[in-house]
């Protein structure tokens, strides 16, 4: 069937094509259409009825004349050929090269779709990254094989803390050797270009794939990209052993396109127009991170995620916080009062920070350690706000250590250089500095060995 | 199969086709195309049939065969259900990843259960041939696992006279055991297993009352907030507010017989996380490995949408069996939204006018039909046994009135709403104590009264009602500051925070305290009460309440619910004596040096 062209484009509408009279059209089959100008057009098909397709345009319906519009069904679901090669190379959202470089010949086609990773063959992440970053490490701990997204919001810079964990990330004592897929969809092109700086600055360009969708590129594209940019990340990790990173930019533009093809479908919206299967269908790419047993590679995940308005209980930001396994959260306040990484602790969680840390992995005192940290920190917000309504003159002895306990934190903790890279160690050391500055009453979350080890009696304040 | 048809697909939407099939029944299992793919018929129109497919349909055509298998979806019930993990159509994923790898391939034939492996089977005495045989009746039992005996049932519907019953030995699954002669003179061969159909509730002879709680080892839930066994629990928050983790606490330290761990449309991971941990713990109530009960089903997030809604089904069933052998079983399902959601998007695409948020009209009677599936039953053998239903629900954007959380709140008995304050602060289980309810406080009170002590109910009260001043204070302070509270007042938040650090609190991952018995528990909630009672009174003496706050002893109380296990409640009771000491010793001095002042 596939070298037969098929001139019955019978509609064409938001980046969906219909065909009529073609019989036996495969579900999910790849399409090649040449249009009006004898461009090249590449689509899947989303409807296969009697006599009746459906066909999704991934670079778009835009002035297609339905009587000069060939279609071939291609016979073979969406693939992308995987091989060592991609290392170092740059494609479009389907990929194709983008770098002026041949496409990849030499390797295997694989769908890219993939399917479900078997549960029962999956091992439990449990080897602690150290990104560097001390609100990371210390609080939200990263291990290979999580799902570990960015929450940001328009002019905040998850950007930069991208590609600062980019930049550090490695186990404790060990070189960095994180191969990493990039994959972008519906960025600008000064976001596209501060990535691949920053990549060749840190000198790792040869250990890059990059997949990008630029913002003026067709939305419909952004819909295949991550499943692409995976299915070479399982590549690289399942059969070639590699560790691989993922950042994917911004998963809020994946979803917005989807939902403009799925309200031209006229599926029905479940909220604020989205459609009900945005769950199911961010699920898909996300759980393809991972480990899985008798593999050494892993997918690692760090996908952004902007909130629209801030709002985190918007369905991108909401869906997104289901299914990985938790969130960095940064805040926009934070960011106004010039803190580098703004990062939010409260709302933050790593999910599968428990068995990534403390005596075998990072130190034993880690997991009690944040635990404390996060309990003061919530009284230091309570004691926050009271001192808005009251004044902090008015407040207690108590509250008022809990405010500096606060301020100090944001600027000594959560605040660091972008070029600076802290061990876990410093990080914990850092966190006792402050954690000192109370009476050891006070701290019932630290055990009382851990007092005794690492608490700084002598700078006590009274 | 006798009654097996033929069609042809004409029509593929997803996970929905349209096939033409005349006389096809609704409810029946099909195989579809060349790809072999599972799926059910949801809806007839005309000739044509309406299929949702258990498995993805990419490379589906047009004009591909599909074959009717004349039944519907059932499950397989016998030997070698324990300890497993099944998908949502109950093939068992362990033995996939033997056969197929690292990925779920698309048109397996498996079984559920494994045909080869042979369990040595003991009959039941006193049956000999001519006895009357009656549905669910006990044929003999299979040991299998240390702690659980699997008693063979004659399948439900089964009536009639025993031909003969196999003697002692090792059998495999197909192996005819017992034979039976109903009253129509048909022969019935019994096996070790027999087949289920997953959307009709298994019978029982009459339901009955709850009678004592699950104790379930977490204080929030046991002491504040109990379900009953056979009661129908919810579990709702926003996501990362803890709701896995509650499920899992549940299904490790419960005292149930049976656990069924359900995964609906969630993460990988968290599958792994339950079968690579449940095997090195001990269930504090037999002392044996905790896998030995438990059984689990995953649809996770990524795998197909439709099966997701059947993986509910599937558990209960699975449930039921288990129930009708005399077990109290726990069944949890994570997420009962993701089950909901599966309804809509196949809703969707069969065009039913969508009500709220998407969801069609009939959301409301499948959530209370699913959840009328648990609760405690006379067996049809005449014993009782138990089913157990805990529902995840996650909320978008946390919002409780949206129709599943809410819908849910009507039907369950037992509501723990999980608080994204509470979760964001770090406190452990986030199960907020205003939200949440319990209608079996009762009954579980009579079991504390006979077990524990006969004042548990008025120090649970007592708590709670601290808890309330504790927020109607809090108000107060965030109006007009603390200067506004008397000394009485502030050491009522003093004792509030205690209730919550000391016994509230408690977390999943503090292995002394992951699991609380019902003794320590209250032990804990005496301590803490009796320590706020003695406080008030040492206040009216003129004692300044930052003295008591700073006081040593308020630091080791809150640590002493990780300093002792369940098992060293001598150490606990010394320490409790330890204390009201230290308070005795400042009430004198006060006492004393008020009556000196007078
Ligand atoms: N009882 C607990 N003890 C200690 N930590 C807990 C407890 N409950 C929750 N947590 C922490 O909160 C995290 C999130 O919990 P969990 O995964 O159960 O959330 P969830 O409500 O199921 O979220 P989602 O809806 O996204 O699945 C856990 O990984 C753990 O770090
Ligand atoms: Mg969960």
């Amino acid at each position: 069937m596939s070298d037969v062209e098929y001139r019955r484009a019978t509609a064409a509408q938001g980046g969906l094509l219909v065909v009529k009279g073609v019989e036996k059209v495969a579900f999910g089959d790849r399409v090649r259409i040449r249009d009006h100008q004898g461009r090249q057009r590449n689509g899947q098909v989303i409807l296969a009825a009697e006599g009746e397709t459906l066909i999704q345009v991934f670079e778009g319906t835009e002035d297609i004349d339905l009587d000069n519009t060939w279609v071939r069904f291609l016979d073979q679901s969406l693939t992308v050929t995987v091989s060592p090669g991609l290392l170092g190379r740059v494609f479009n959202g389907i990929g194709e090269p983008r770098d002026g470089r041949p496409p990849i010949v030499d390797g295997e086609a694989r769908g890219i779709n993939g399917s479900a990773i078997n549960p029962a063959a999956r091992n439990y992440p449990r080897e602690f990254i150290q990104t560097g970053i001390s609100t990371i490490d210390g609080l939200n701990s990263l291990v290979r094989g999580q799902k570990l997204p960015i929450f940001s919001g328009s002019g905040l810079p998850h950007n930069r803390l991208a590609a600062q964990i980019v930049r550090q990330a490695r186990l404790p004592g060990e070189a960095s050797n994180f191969a990493i897929v990039f994959a972008a969809m519906g960025v600008s092109y000064t976001d596209a270009r501060f990535f691949r700086e920053s990549f060749s600055d840190s000198g790792v360009l040869g250990n890059v794939v990059m997949f990008i969708n630029h913002a003026d590129d067709p939305p419909v594209e952004r819909l295949a990209l991550p499943r692409v940019a995976l299915t070479a990340a399982e590549y690289l990790a399942f059969d070639l052993d590699r560790h691989v990173l993922v950042v994917m930019t911004d998963m809020t533009h994946y979803a917005e396109a989807l939902r403009e093809v799925a309200t031209a479908k006229g599926d029905v919206p479940a909220r604020k127009g989205y459609p009900g299967y945005l769950y199911s269908d961010l699920a898909e790419i996300y759980e393809r991170s991972g480990r899985i047993r008798n593999r050494h590679g892993s997918v690692t995940m760090v996908p952004v995620v902007s909130m629209p308005s801030d709002d985190i209980t918007h369905p991108i930001p909401d869906l997104t916080g289901y299914i990985t396994e938790g969130q960095i959260v940064l805040s926009r306040e934070l960011n106004n009062q010039g803190i580098y990484p703004p990062v939010d602790i409260a709302p933050s969680l790593s999910r599968l920070m428990k068995d990534g840390i403390g005596k075998d992995d990072t130190r034993d005192d880690h997991p009690r350690v944040a635990n404390q940290l996060y309990a003061l920190y919530a009284k230091a917000q309570e004691a926050r706000n009271l001192a808005s309504i009251i004044g902090a003159e008015e407040l207690s002895a108590r509250d008022q250590r809990y405010l500096e306990f606060a301020r100090d934190f944001d600027k000594q903790f959560v605040a660091q250089g972008e070029d600076e890279n802290r061990s876990i160690i410093e990080t914990l050391n850092l966190a006792w500095e402050l954690l000192s500055r109370f009476p050891r009453e006070a701290l019932t979350r630290v055990s009382e060995t851990d007092l005794a080890h690492y608490h700084r009696s002598g700078e006590k304040v009274a | 199969m006798s009654d097996a048809r033929n069609g042809h697909i004409r029509e593929i939407n997803g996970p929905i086709l349209r096939i033409h099939m005349p006389g096809a029944r609704n409810g029946e299992q099909v195989r579809i195309g060349s790809l072999d793919i599972v799926g059910e018929i949801i809806a007839l129109e005309g000739d044509d049939a309406i299929v949702q497919a258990y498995e993805s349909t990419e490379g589906l055509r047009p004009g591909e065969e599909v074959e009717g298998l004349g039944h519907p979806l059932t499950v397989e019930l016998g030997p070698g259900l324990l300890q497993g993990i099944f998908d949502g159509v109950q093939r068992p994923l362990d033995v996939i990843a033997g056969l197929a790898g690292d990925n779920i391939p698309r048109g397996l034939r498996i079984d559920s259960l494994d045909r080869t492996r042979e369990w040595a089977f003991v009959p039941r005495e006193g049956l000999e041939p001519g006895t009357p045989i009656n549905p669910g009746e006990r044929l003999g039992a299979v040991q299998e696992t240390e702690t659980i005996e699997h008693r063979i049932l004659v399948p439900p519907g089964i009536r009639g006279e025993l031909i003969d019953l196999a003697p002692a030995g090792d059998y495999c699954l197909e192996k005819t055991i017992a034979r039976v002669r109903d009253k129509h003179g048909d022969v019935h061969k019994l096996k070790l297993f027999h087949r289920w159909p997953v959307r009709v509730p298994r019978p029982y002879t009459q339901r009955d009352h709850g009678v004592e709680p699950l104790i379930t080892g977490q204080r929030i839930l046991d002491t504040f907030f109990p379900l009953l066994k056979g009661g129908k629990g919810a579990v709702p928050g926003p996501f990362g507010a803890g709701k896995t983790m509650v499920q899992q606490q549940v299904a490790r330290w419960s005292n149930a017989d049976i656990v069924i761990y359900v995964g609906c449309g969630e993460r990988g991971n968290e599958l792994v996380d339950v079968l690579e941990s449940f095997p090195q713990l001990q269930d504090p109530n037999t002392g044996r490995g905790m896998m030995e009960r438990t059984l689990l089903v995953a649809n996770t997030s990524n795998m197909p949408v439709v099966a997701r809604e059947a993986s509910i089904y599937v558990g209960m069933t699975m449930a039921e069996y288990f129930r009708d052998q005399g077990y109290d079983v726990v069944m949890l399902a994570d997420s009962t939204s993701r089950w909901a959601e599966a309804l809509r998007e196949v809703a969707g695409r069969l065009g039913h006018m969508p009500v709220e948020e998407g969801y069609p009209a009939y959301l409301g009677s499948r959530l209370a039909a699913a959840y009328e599936r648990a609760g405690r039953v006379e067996t049809l053998d005449g014993g009782r046994g138990s089913v157990t239903l805990i529902g995840a629900v996650s909320p978008p954007g946390g919002d409780f009135s949206e129709p599943v959380t809410s819908h849910t709140k009507e039907i369950i008995g037992t509501f723990w709403a999980l608080s994204k304050e509470l979760a964001d602060a770090r406190h452990y289980p986030s199960v907020d104590w205003v939200d949440s309810f319990s209608q079996d406080v009762a009954v579980a009170a009579g079991w504390w009264a006979q077990n524990i002590s006969g004042a548990w109910v008025k120090r649970r009260t007592e708590a709670l009602a601290l808890l309330a001043r504790d927020a109607e204070l809090s108000r107060i302070v965030n109006l007009v500051g603390p200067e506004a509270l008397s000394s009485a007042q502030r050491w009522e938040l003093e004792g509030a925070s205690l209730v919550k650090e000391a016994v509230l609190q408690q977390s999943a991952l503090d292995e002394a305290d992951a699991y609380c018995s019902p003794h320590k528990q209250f032990e804990l909630l005496e301590l803490v009460m009796q320590v706020f009672d003695r406080g008030k009174e040492l206040i009216t003496l003129g004692a300044p309440v930052q003295e008591l706050a700073e006081h040593p002893v308020m630091a080791r109380i809150r640590r002493a619910k990780s300093t002792w296990r369940s098992d060293e409640s001598e150490q606990l009771a010394a320490f409790a004596s330890e204390v009201y000491q230290a308070l005795a010793g400042l009430r004198s001095e006060y006492a004393s040096s008020q009556e000196s002042a007078s």
